[in-house]
């Protein structure tokens, strides 16, 4: 286990040595959506009957940004390692490919969760969220971190220019997160728009971690965990076939 | 004892480009084994496919008698591997780099003592600490060869580890890889620069375009460029009829001819004398791994 755990321990500090950018920047974007989103719509939008706005909004954004740098902790390791060929480093060692998957992810979700909690953090000086069910804000976290680290290391064994990840960032990761509910109760929605939110799998991590804070979301907490569970499952061993066949890794 | 490595029938295609055209190569334990050929022959393939970076199409490859694919985990734990271009990991020192490098191989804390030897012997004791971004050039490579042997591989493949390197550098790795040869590693170079070949190795295995054309001790290959080879400055610069099939090269007006028996330098100046051409200039050549390789390549 030695090699998953040096595997494991490079990638977090990899993201450490570069905190600022890895923890701080993201910290303070989700600071700026909820000044600018809380000023503007606090007394136009009124989500659940007794809850503000802002107190709604702050774990949908803890959630997007754990999200967002889950994903681009692995997906940018892997694209870097690619680029500047060192790469070669992580392929010549005995590593098993599930080694590589176990380290890769866990230290996404660790970044997911380092950011999701500075989030949380800053945010106190707004609002004291309620914590209603720990266990399930936890298990959201931690399967939705996976599910974005997975899909992380799949876009980084894809694209092979920086351009092309850009673009899985922008055109699949942004768009999902940003239409998953996080900044609205998807019930403000008209039906067919509902209709499509159920096909996004960020809405359920979204809406089960709400729940975990306020005790009520869009939907059942349960429903969301089984889907968010067999989404990560599904995305890992689909991530896994691919490392284990080398998929643009090994010719 | 299992032989170092042991390559079977190995074929490997690009699309419908064969770049490896079935290479059997068995090299034994504590060799000095150098792979030459042109670009495009399939050295680097080979190599890769050896390291697990590559597929084979077709055939197997084992190292101290792992299998390659089947055994990958103590095919790669045995091999320790310089790659030809300069990468480096942004974001570490040449200390950390070294110690995540072994211990993805299973090595813990017992092996620093180890790192610190490569580190010290390699001359990077004053950059242990500097990031990796930060280095020279030399330094660089002189980090990449340390990283190949932080998990001290019994065999050590080095993919042309002297290209763009000063020849101060040179001096100083070849002696340090000599060293590790000396206490028992295997070590498989490709190189360019064929006199470094020669010195070093003790059999050579010639590549070209996926074939292997010659497998020898380097003495033995050196043995089949026959005799010597005249190098001669003349006035003027015009070499008789009767000689003209002995040329070897010819430049401004030096020519190089060889001779399958020293003798023969008789006939040679008899032929000069004769033809009214002065010889300003001459100079006898052992032939070289050079000519060798030229001689093959030709063929």
């Amino acid at each position: 286990m030695t090699g998953l755990w040096t595997l494991f321990k490079k990638e977090i500090l990899r993201f450490w040595k570069v905190s600022f950018q890895t923890v701080a920047a993201p910290v303070i974007t989700a600071l700026l959506y909820l000044l600018i989103f809380s000023h503007v719509l606090e007394s136009h939008v009124k989500v659940y009957d007794e809850l503000s706005y802002t107190a709604f909004l702050i774990p949908g954004l803890m959630m997007m940004s754990l999200l967002q740098n889950a994903f681009a902790n692995s997906s940018s390791s892997l694209i870097q390692a690619k680029v500047m060929g060192n790469i070669v480093f992580l392929l010549l060692t005995p590593l098993a490919y599930w080694e590589v998957f176990v380290a890769f992810l866990a230290a996404a979700i660790i970044r997911g969760l380092v950011v999701g909690c500075c989030v949380w953090l800053v945010a106190l000086f707004w609002v004291d969220l309620p914590v209603t069910h720990p266990l399930l804000i936890l298990a959201f976290a931690v399967l939705g971190g996976g599910f974005l680290g997975a899909l992380g290391i799949i876009a980084g064994i894809w694209a092979e220019k920086f351009d092309q990840m850009a673009a899985f960032q922008n055109f699949i990761i942004m768009p999902l997160s940003f239409l998953s509910g996080v900044f609205y109760s998807i019930h403000s929605l008209p039906p067919f728009w509902q209709k499509v939110s159920h096909l996004n799998p960020f809405f359920y991590m979204i809406d089960g971690f709400r729940y975990g804070f306020f005790g009520r979301g869009d939907i059942d907490p349960a429903w969301s965990l089984s889907i968010v569970g067999a989404s990560f499952l599904a995305i890992s061993l689909l991530t896994l076939h691919l490392l284990k066949i080398g998929y643009k890794l090994r010719g | 004892m299992n032989p170092a490595i042991k390559i079977d029938q190995l074929h490997k295609s690009f699309g419908t480009f064969e770049a490896l055209k079935g290479i059997d190569l068995t090299i034994a334990q504590g060799e000095f084994f150098a792979l030459l050929g042109p670009n495009g022959a399939g050295k680097s393939t080979l190599i890769n496919l050896l390291a697990g970076l590559l597929q084979p199409t077709s055939g197997r490859l084992s190292v101290m008698g792992h299998d390659v694919q089947g055994d990958y985990r103590k095919a790669r734990m045995a091999l320790g591997v310089v790659p030809q271009e300069l990468v480096f990991d942004p974001f570490f020192t040449v200390r950390e780099m070294l110690r995540f490098q072994a211990g993805y191989f299973g090595r813990g804390r017992e092996n620093d003592a180890w790192v610190d030897e490569v580190i010290e012997s390699l001359g990077l004791t004053d950059k242990a600490h500097t990031n990796m971004r930060r280095l020279s050039g030399g330094m660089k490579r002189r980090a990449l060869i340390a990283q190949a042997l932080a998990h001290k591989p019994p065999v050590l493949v080095l993919d042309e580890p002297t290209a763009g390197v000063d020849v101060e550098l040179r001096q100083m790795l070849w002696a340090f890889i000599r060293r590790l040869n000396q206490e028992g590693m295997t070590i498989i170079l490709t190189t360019h620069y064929l006199e470094e070949a020669e010195t070093l190795c003790s059999r050579v295995a010639m590549l070209k375009q996926g074939r292997i054309v010659a497998l020898d001790s380097t003495d033995n290959l050196l043995n089949r460029v026959p005799g010597k080879q005249l190098r001669l400055k003349l006035d003027p610069p015009r070499v008789p009829v009767a000689l003209q099939e002995y040329i070897r090269s010819q430049e401004g007006g030096h020519v190089t001819l060889a001779l399958s028996d020293p003798a023969r330098l008789e006939f040679v100046m008899a032929q000069l004398r004769e033809a009214g051409v002065r010889v300003e200039d001459i100079e006898m050549l052992e032939a070289d791994l050079e000519d060798v390789f030229m001689e093959i390549v030709r063929q």
